[in-house]
């Protein structure tokens, strides 16, 4: 065969592969990414799928355990709430009506979250830069 | 001595403009301008250098009138934190990257100073670019990033370094990875010359080759020294989280090791120039990633140092630097046609190619993981993210094929290998990996995973192939010349530091993949909830809670509560650990809250650890301070109420106020051991996790043999411009 032809076929096959394996993972990336959702939207029943869960933690709603922390978390409004089960770090500002996030699933009516993924939004002394910006989050592990 | 400083940045960025000015005019083939050009570059070099004494002078001397010095250290930060505080803002950053590339530049002007004529004004022009560019923000992007920004009047206490970074590998971390960010340009620069003056021979990389090994060794430096922090400083008990900023540190050092093995393609066999054209240009576009997303705070990260005046004008510079280096390589496609192909898919250039679509892929994935938040926003609407599972996932077969590849590429010959001599030289490293792979499933937990599995056989490969190139040579040597085993070892490796210095390097990243693969495989993790005296079992140990310590640091406004653990295993004393946790006063605490503030401000953990070949126990504590609240609230209110019938603009009163609240703290400290509430400990037993480190310091002294200068190199350098000169004359002849 002529050489430049091979090199051309070699070029497309090699151009494909690529394609392929980008659309590979541009497919896993999006089935495995977690959306950000509030109590309210997973009240309606909600599917399998793990969810970023952010919103305010219920006053007098949390009880340590020998396995971790029960509390609950209710929409920025204060309109609805979800049970929470998690275990792991908890962060330091982490106190009853802060805002955190928890990454996790539902299982009967609780949501259950994953270790350690409990992050607490900016506590009070922040909240100038938190009005400034919803999505101002400090990480504390 | 503020205004000094100002003027050296000024002064600075006029010499960097006059130079790369001169640069351009120089390329036209007058000698004259290119030599003014380098004197400049030396003098942007000696300004800057002037602006970070008079920066580290002001932090020593505590002169809060310097905006960054007030805002990032106090009178009590220790003096080493003092001089190290630069970097942690903004402006001194910025100040870093400037002076680390006019010192980078400088050197490798010098080393350059009679070759390469025609591409080093390219160079230079391009490098000065990026000097003026870092000096050109300092001083209009804002006072934030700006390192000589006044305070008028200046405060009399500042607020003090984050006590995350209060460690002591936080204090070489930021400025070995900007090093080694900075380093990528200047291979870049002189890819970019050699584009444009269409000299696409291998002589620009034979004459930066050795930056782009220091890029890559302060990255290696940079990313292990970030791990090492990270395990021994966050109370979560992991080396890497797949964390935006640690990500964006190891995408640059992905492509620099890519480049690194292909360039020797080049320089071998003329092939893959336009790979290796790109490759310099993305590791340089990632390097000033790294920079951007360290300082523009677009993704959450415990790095990200909040929102900031520099991210577009670096956004907009790494734009420039993709599109127009992506024009210049496809104007020059016809220049950059391989001189031989790839005979066989046996050979080392085609082991090589396929290492480097492996780095490149993961690279490729790490970069479309950390980004895919904002994808995702775009296309969604809705931000989503993608946890450590998505990485592991897709990292973990990439890295065993490299490691793979790793024992592989040194054996292989240039140009093709017959069967023949093939079987020869892998059967023993196959006998190796089979036997491990055996034994480890005879006698291990691996044989319930496949993947560290398959990476501990392909490791055992590669590790004793690299062992029976290092036998080979050292028999080669002892026949010649005669000697001991460990003196043939020393001539061999000495006299052939590139490549044995390769080697180390290799057998390190094996080490440290071992480690990294059976530490997040069998890693033992329990989260438990102990009063003093109660013990719990956490794998083959016994963990007993004796009873709960504090102490107070005044110079570091520092109050530590922790635990002592005994850690019993088959009822033998196995170690005493004091893991514990540090809180810090802040000065933007909420004044109607001192001592809630206290808690809830910024702490940090100390773990407490027995490290071990076998692997580490390693133990984090978060006391649980419930029971304190009542006593944090009282003492909080009452404070409160002194506070405003005190006359606070009175200094002496400010004092007594803070006196009382060190003495209330204190109260409380004692009142935690003396209560000795419940608390939560993290208990980890982390198996070889030290082959990480061993490995990483392995492959650093690995790079380091290999950057050494040999004096037989310096001896044939002089050999190859006499040969040049005698080859000139004789054609002229």
């Amino acid at each position: 065969m002529d050489p430049d032809r091979k090199r051309k076929i070699r070029l497309g096959v090699a151009l494909g592969a690529a394609v392929l394996l980008a659309a590979a993972l541009v497919y896993t990336s999006f089935s495995a990414s977690t959306e950000a959702k509030q109590p309210s939207d997973l009240l309606g029943g909600g599917s399998r799928d793990t969810y970023d869960l952010s919103g305010k933690v219920v006053p007098d709603s949390v009880t340590r355990t020998e396995t971790g922390l029960r509390f609950g978390i209710e929409d920025r409004d204060g309109s609805a709430s979800l049970p929470v089960r998690y275990t792991g770090t908890v962060p330091d500002p982490f106190r009853e009506g802060r805002e955190v996030i928890v990454t996790g699933r539902l299982q009967e009516g609780a949501f259950v979250a994953e270790r350690d993924s409990l992050i607490t939004k900016c506590p009070s002394k922040f909240s100038d830069e938190a009005a400034e910006d919803p999505e101002h989050v400090i990480i504390e592990q | 001595m503020i205004v000094l400083g100002a003027a050296c940045v000024i002064l600075a960025l006029l010499a960097a403009l006059y130079a790369a000015g001169a640069a351009l005019a120089g390329t036209g083939g007058d000698r004259r301008w290119v030599v003014s050009s380098r004197r400049a570059v030396y003098a942007v070099a000696a300004l800057l250098t002037a602006a970070v004494v008079i920066v580290e002078a002001a932090f020593l001397r505590s002169d809060f009138s310097f905006r960054v010095v007030a805002e990032h250290s106090s009178t009590t930060t220790p003096t080493g934190y003092k001089l190290t505080a630069m970097w942690s803002s903004q402006g001194g950053s910025l100040l870093l990257w400037a002076w680390v590339l006019s010192l980078a530049s400088s050197a490798v002007l010098y080393a350059t100073r009679s070759r390469l004529r025609e591409i080093v004004p390219w160079a230079t022009a391009v490098l000065m670019g990026f000097g003026a560019f870092f000096c050109g923000l300092m001083l209009f992007a804002g006072p934030d990033a700006n390192p000589f920004a006044r305070l008028d009047p200046a405060p009399a206490e500042g607020v003090g370094l984050t006590p995350l970074l209060r460690h002591p590998a936080m204090v070489i971390h930021p400025p070995m990875l900007y090093s080694g960010y900075v380093f990528f340009t200047i291979p870049f620069a002189f890819a970019i010359g050699a584009l444009i003056t269409r000299r696409l021979d291998a002589s620009w990389i034979r004459s930066t080759r050795r930056f782009a090994l220091i890029a890559w060794t302060f990255l290696t430096i940079g990313v292990a020294l970030g791990a090492r922090w990270s395990y021994s400083e966050l109370g979560w008990g992991g080396y890497w989280a797949w964390d935006p900023v640690e990500n964006a540190s190891l995408m640059p050092w992905l492509l620099g090791t890519a480049f690194l093995h292909s360039i020797m393609i080049q320089e071998r066999r003329g092939m893959l120039k336009v790979w290796n054209a790109s490759l310099i240009v993305a590791a340089c576009s990632f390097a000033l990633l790294g920079t951007f997303m360290v300082r523009s705070g677009i993704l959450d990260s415990i790095h990200a140092f909040g929102a900031s005046t520099v991210g577009p004008p670096i956004l907009f510079l790494i734009a420039c630097v993709v599109l127009g280096s992506a024009a210049l390589i496809v104007s020059r496609l016809d220049d950059l046609r391989s001189e031989k192909r790839i005979d066989s898919l046996f050979s080392r250039e085609a082991i090589f190619l396929v290492n480097n679509l492996l780095l490149v892929g993961l690279c490729a994935v790490i970069f479309w993981g950390t980004f895919f938040p904002l994808v995702s926003e775009a296309i969604t609407g809705t931000r989503s993210s993608v946890g450590p599972p998505f990485f592991n996932r897709l990292v973990t077969p990439l890295a065993i094929l490299l490691v793979l590849f790793t024992g592989i590429g040194p054996l292989v010959a240039w140009r093709r290998i017959s069967i023949g001599v093939a079987w020869r030289i892998f059967r023993l490293p196959v006998a190796a990996a089979v036997a491990a792979a055996v034994l480890l499933v005879a006698f291990t937990d691996a044989r319930g995973e496949p993947w560290a599995l398959a990476l501990f056989t392909f490791a055992a490969f590669a590790l004793a192939a690299l062992a029976q190139e290092f036998a080979k040579g050292v028999a080669a040597r002892r026949a010649l010349a005669g000697g001991s085993v460990p003196g043939a070892l020393l001539a061999l490796v000495s006299r052939n530091r590139r490549r044995y210095g390769g080697y180390m390097v290799h057998a390190g990243i094996g080490v440290l993949l071992i480690g990294v693969a059976a530490s997040a495989t069998f890693q033992t993790s329990r989260d438990l909830f102990l009063s003093p005296g109660e013990s719990a079992s956490v794998g083959d140990y016994e963990v007993r809670y004796v009873e709960p310590t504090q102490s107070v640091s005044q110079s570091e406004d520092r109050l530590t509560l922790g635990g002592v653990l005994e850690v019993s295993s088959g009822g033998e004393r196995f170690a005493t650990l004091y893991p514990s946790r540090n809180y810090y006063s802040s000065r933007d605490t909420d004044p109607s809250s001192p001592v809630r503030g206290f808690f809830e401000g910024e702490a940090t953990s100390e773990v407490g650890r027995r490290d071990g070949l076998g692997g580490d126990f390693w133990t984090a504590m978060q006391p649980d301070l419930t029971r304190l609240d009542p006593v944090i609230e009282r003492t909080d209110r009452r404070l409160a109420g002194l506070a405003e019938r005190l006359p606070m603009d009175d200094p002496r009163a400010q004092v007594q106020l803070a006196a009382l609240q060190g003495s209330a703290i204190r109260a409380i400290a004692s009142r935690y051991t003396e209560e000795g509430p419940p608390a939560n400990f993290r208990v980890n037993v982390n198996p070889l996790v030290t082959w990480i480190w061993l490995g990483w310091l392995l492959a650093l002294c690995g790079a380091l043999i290999a950057l050494w200068p040999t004096a037989e190199a310096r001896r044939r350098r002089v050999a190859d411009v006499y040969a040049a000169r005698l080859a000139r004359d004789l054609s002229r002849a």
